[in-house]
Order: structure tokens, then sequence, then C-alpha cells
């Protein structure tokens, strides 16, 4: 049966604090979350090198040599705990078997690791999301949809701990929009098929889990926020244009919590603090240590309220000091203890505040990532009812928040931006209440680049 | 300021000063990205008389080139570019034919794809439409296309130029058994071969027997302008 979330979880701003939740839980070989620290959670992927069966032996070794480096690492480095996380590039969905065998690889060491030095530890495992091989996407049916579903059965089945993915459902619409700055068309893609496609693929996903007692943990919006965070990175689009995507790309990732999903949500799922606000759940942040993988603007605030701290994914390389995952991990470690440190001496607050502060004044992306504008726009995400209504809610809460910076002086726009919020502003303010209006004239501007019965329309 | 350059010549008659006016403001029109207003203008043009090569260089593609360089130098951002983009190509739809009849010749045709394995789009979608501002005819493959499609496609379409597009370190090797497979089929010398994405390099593409990496759409069009250059 399906959550609704009507009230914060956390509705105090100032307890939205990394290393806490009210609902910690536990995973894996005894790693709990939520419950007072925070952990490193190491993300790490193979260097640049064919993928294919012919040479799938040397792709093995990548992950035993990864999987030693882990157990050598936090042996060294004696963190509190760790999630490893193992994002299978899209051959290794394909075939099944494949993620499957190294799942079981990395478990292996993770499992020594624990028996070795009692560190505890689990293994996130997330499959790629290969449905948008055909254009327009076929979602609810054929080949990738059976090898998707598929490899969370096999990956569940070697025994991977957690489970997520970053799936695509409404990316195919929300490209173009975003290319072409049409708001209107992000908020469809966003609150009417993303939320869709999340309900139906969430619900698979649980009941794996389920089946195989592995936690659900959540998805990202990462095709969605995060490639507008790039492209404004690049100057390409305007920042305060991202900052609207970030919170309203909320309410879709929020879906798989709905459907039962109890975290820890995906690393580069940066509405992940908003998720944390409405349903207590611990999450995954990454910022200025995933500098291996992106630059972003927000790489201090993105630190405030995480429960785990990721480097997002890093070459297995050689670097002048070791190989690259190992001193991404150290980054990691040396980060954890700072946060840590900070929860045990009461000092947590004071830590949050540098954290948001050296940010939220330099980017309106950082501005929409404080505890005080996560909470605004949770609350305003939980007043409404609807997937669509609760994504224009965050939308248009994410645009007000901006303005009101401005106005406060908390934050400046240069003219460019300020008149892209203007504008944003205005369009948002033009929406229909009406889903149903909303689709119709969607229909007519996008039709061509989706697939109707992809989302149950 | 090319435009100007181009035509500051005291000799030029009263008609030719309305003229290079009215050229003016169809470049104008196409930087703002007014669709209507600069079709309005390009139909007003093409009713005058004046050559479809002229309309095309002079109004379109040196509206174009300003919002080139104000992409370049981040004056504009991509909707509004991607604007300007729409509202030539609102115009070129008046202008093919009448350029077809006039025997002109296409600035040259750019084959683009994403590599077998890749999904990504954007980067190649980008690129294509800042080629297609600048005049130049695209073929566009998609994406996760095999190399035998990329053969098979030069051979139908004899481009000039080949656009490769990758954002993954896993499927950025294609690029090389792409390359491979052109040269394969005997088709290596007929192309000019560029690559660009994410997680690829100039030595990237010097390894691989590319001829050019462009690290972004703006940089994308100068190469292509080059190669085109040496070519013609």
């Amino acid at each position: 049966m399906k959550k609704t979330f009507k009230t914060l979880a956390i509705p105090d701003p100032q307890q939205l604090m990394f290393g806490r939740t009210p609902n910690p839980m536990t995973c894996g070989f005894g790693l709990t979350l939520g419950n007072g620290q925070v952990f490193p959670e190491l993300n790490f992927t193979l260097p640049t090198m064919a993928l294919e069966q012919t040479n799938w032996p040397a792709v093995v070794a990548q992950y035993e040599e990864i999987g030693s480096i882990i157990e050598r690492a936090a042996a060294r480095l004696k963190p509190p705990g760790l999630m490893a996380e193992f994002e299978l590039l899209p051959p290794m969905t394909e075939h099944p078997s494949w993620g499957a065998e190294l799942t079981s690889v990395l478990l292996k060491h993770l499992d020594q690791l624990h028996k070795d030095t009692g560190i505890p530890c689990a293994l996130r495992v997330t499959p790629t999301d290969i449905r948008d091989v055909t254009k327009p996407p076929e979602l609810r049916s054929g080949k990738p949809l059976e090898l998707l579903l598929q490899s969370f059965e096999q990956c569940a089945a070697a025994g991977a701990h957690v489970l997520s993915i970053e799936s695509v459902g409404g990316k195919e619409v929300h490209d173009e929009a975003l290319l072409y700055g049409d708001i209107e068309g992000v908020i469809f893609a966003l609150g009417v098929l993303a939320s869709r496609d999340m309900e139906f693929l969430w619900e698979r996903i649980i009941a794996t889990c389920s089946k195989h007692k592995v936690v659900p943990g959540g998805d990202s919006a990462c095709g969605f926020a995060n490639t507008a965070m790039q492209l404004a990175g690049q100057g390409m689009l305007p920042e305060v244009l991202a900052s609207v995507v970030r919170a309203a790309s909320s309410v879709r990732s929020l879906v798989a919590y709905e459907c039962g999903a109890y975290g820890p949500s995906k690393d580069c799922a940066y509405e992940g603090p908003v998720i944390k606000a409405i349903t207590g759940a611990p999450i995954a942040m990454e910022g200025k240590s995933a500098s291996c993988a992106h630059f972003s603007p927000v790489g201090n605030v993105a630190a405030a309220m995480c429960d785990l701290w990721s480097n997002e994914s890093v070459q297995n390389v050689r670097l002048l000091s070791g190989p690259a995952p190992e001193a991404y991990f150290e980054l990691l470690v040396y980060d954890c203890r700072l946060f840590n440190q900070a929860l045990e001496t009461k000092t947590e607050n004071v830590y949050q505040n540098l954290l948001v502060s050296s940010d939220i004044h330099l980017s309106p992306q950082a501005y929409v990532l404080s505890p005080q504008s996560t909470s605004r726009i949770a609350s305003a995400i939980v007043r409404e009812s609807g997937h669509y209504a609760q994504t224009l809610a965050a939308a248009r809460e994410a645009a007000t928040l901006l303005r009101e910076g401005v106005q406060r002086k908390e934050l400046q726009l240069n003219p460019r931006e300020t008149e892209w919020l203007e504008r944003i502003t205005r369009e948002l303010n033009a929406l229909p209440s009406d889903e149903q209006q909303m689709i119709v004239t969607m229909q007519d501007r996008y039709g061509h680049l989706f697939a109707a019965n992809s989302y149950g329309l | 300021m090319q435009f100007g350059a181009h035509f500051r010549n005291t000799n030029i008659c009263e008609t030719d000063r309305g003229i290079m006016k009215e050229l003016l403001d169809l470049s104008q029109l196409i930087e703002q990205g007014q669709s209507q207003k600069a079709l309005t203008l390009t139909q007003q043009l093409v009713n005058s008389g004046l050559p479809s090569q002229t309309i095309l260089n002079d109004g379109l593609i040196a509206g174009m080139a300003v919002v080139g360089e104000k992409m370049r130098n981040g004056d504009m951002y991509l909707p509004e570019v991607l604007q300007s983009a729409g509202a030539m190509k609102a115009s070129l739809a008046i202008l093919k034919p009448l350029l077809a009849l006039e025997g002109t010749k296409s600035r040259g045709k750019i084959l683009i794809g994403t590599v077998k394995g890749d999904m990504h789009d954007i980067g190649k979608n980008l690129v294509s439409i800042m080629l297609q501002g600048a005049g130049f005819e695209i073929v566009d493959i998609g994406c996760n296309a095999d190399p035998q499609r990329f053969v098979s496609a030069i051979a139908e379409h004899a481009p000039e130029i080949v656009g490769l597009s990758a954002m993954l370190t896993t499927t950025m090797l294609n690029m090389k058994t792409t390359i491979d497979a052109i040269a394969g089929a005997g088709l290596r010398s007929k192309v000019k071969i560029i690559i660009g994405g994410a997680p690829v390099s100039q030595k990237f593409a010097d390894e691989i027997g590319a001829d050019g990496y462009s690290r972004d759409a703006v940089l994308a069009v100068d190469k292509v302008k080059q190669f085109m250059d040496r070519t013609s």
C-alpha cells in the first residue's frame, strides 16, 4: 500500500542535521545510518577499458582490486563504518549475471573487512536504467525492462544490501524542455511523466527487495536536475533555472518512498535533504569530495544534512599517492571525522552553519539547498496532493525563495539571471492547476518525444 | 562587427544601402530569435530579387555568427541560442528550394552520431543545432550507433565530416572501432573525423586516429569551419 506524506518528519529546519534522522536504519554488516554518525560512501568505476565478454576476466580483476583497496584503506583509516556503492555500467545491466558476479566479488571483500576489523559496512548496488535505448523510450514493456528487473533480482540474490537506481522516465521530454528553457515542459516531465514512471518502476523494485530482504534505497533525479546543474555550470543555462529544477525534482524522487523505499537515498540525489525532511529517512549526499566526477557550486552546503558522504564516482586509476579509489576514500573519511567530531562535541550546528553559509550566498543552486530552504520546499510539497501539484508547488517555492533571498541581499543575481528568474516566476504562475489540461497541451508540444503508454496515459 | 566591416564601402549606392540595412535587420532578428519577423523579412528580400545565397550568408548566417560569439563569451544562454537557431531554420525553409535552383552548394555536410553502447545525446544535439545555425547540413544517425551504421551512412550521404560523440569511459573506445570500421570500408580518406564528449580529449583523439577534437558545441563549429576551409 502506498504512503502519502502529509506532514514533515522533521518540521524544524534546525533539526535537519547531518548524521541524524528520526528513522535510523541498519543494513549490511551492521551499518546503522542516521543514528548520530556520518559514514563515507565510496563510489568507484572502471578505468577506460572495453567492457565485453572477451575481456570479462580483466573487468572482474578490476573489481577484485577495488575490493582489496577498500579492505586495505579501511583497515588503515579506521572509519566508524562505510558504504561501498557499485554502479553497474549499461552492459552489466544488459547482462544481469555480470552485475550479480561483481556484486558477489565486492561483497566478499566487505565481508572479510567486517570479519577482520569489525568495521560495519554495506554494499549498495545500482543497476543502470537501460530502458531509454529506444526513442521514444518503451518503459513498461520490452527487453530492456525485462533485463533491468532481472538485474535487480540477480544482484539482490547475490547479496546486495541496498538497491538503488537513477531512473530516467520523463527525461526524453525534460532534456528538450531544459534546452529550450521551457519551464512548463520541465514541470510536465517531472510532475506528470517522471512521477508516473517512478511509481511503475518502484513498485517492482520494492517487490524484489521484499523478496530478498534487501533495503530499497532511493532513486535520483540525476538525469534531470544534475543535467541542469552541469549545463548551468558550463554557462549554457541560467543557474536560477537549475535551482528551480532541483526543487521540482524532489517530488519524483519522493515517489520511491511513497512506494516503500526507506533509504539511504542515492548520493547524486541532491534533492535528498527534501526527502529527509519529509520522510525522515537517511540520505547519501555528494559535494566537494565528488570533484573527481564533476564540479558543482554546492560543494559544502550539500554536506549539511547528509548521513552518508560520497565521492560520486572515481575511476580505478593510479594517482601520485596511490589508487584513486583509496585517495578519495581517505578524503571522505577525513570529511566524516569532522562531521562526527562536531556531533560528539555538540558543535554540529556551528559546523553546519559554516558548510551552509560558505556556499549559499554565492549561487542560487546552493541557496535552495540550505536547511531553511529545504524545509520551505518540503512544506510546500506536503501541503499539496498529487504529484503534478506538488511539483509545481516546489518549483514556485524555489522561485519565491530566490526572490526573497535577493531582496534580503543574501543572494546576488546578475541582470541576465534576474531576467530569467522573473520569466520563470511568470511562467510558473501561469501554469494550470488542472493536470489534465497540462497533459493535453504538452501532448501537443512534446508528444513526438514520449510514448503515452509508457506512462499509462 | 563582421557585417559592418564587410560592407564598409563608400561607393555603395542608396539601393545597396537599403538592402544592406535590411540584411542587417534580418541578422539582428535572427540574433534576437524573432522567428515570425525574420520570416516576413526573408520573404520580402526574396520577393525583391536578392540572391538567396546573399540572404543566407549576410542575413541568416551573419546573425548566427553573432549568436555563436555571444555564446562563446557567455553572453547568451542555450534557450536563447536555440530560439535564434529556430528563427534561422524557419527562414531557411523559404530559401532552401531557391538555393537549390540557384545551384548553390551547401556549406558542407556533417554526419553525427553517438557511438555504440551510449545513449547520451544532449551534447550531440547541441552540436547539430550550432552547425545548422552556421549553415551546414546535418545528418544525425542518433545514439547507440554501431560502426556499421556509421559506415553505411557515410556511404549513403557522402559527408565531408563525421562527428563521433561518447559520454562514458567504457563507450569512448567504440570511437576507435568506428574509425577502424570506416577505414576498413575504404572511406577514411573521404572524411574528416571529429570527436567530442566528456571523457575524451585531444590526446585521445590523436591516439585513435581522429582528425580533431572539440570540447564543446561552439568550438565544434570552429573546428568544422577550419576543416571545411582547408578542403575548399
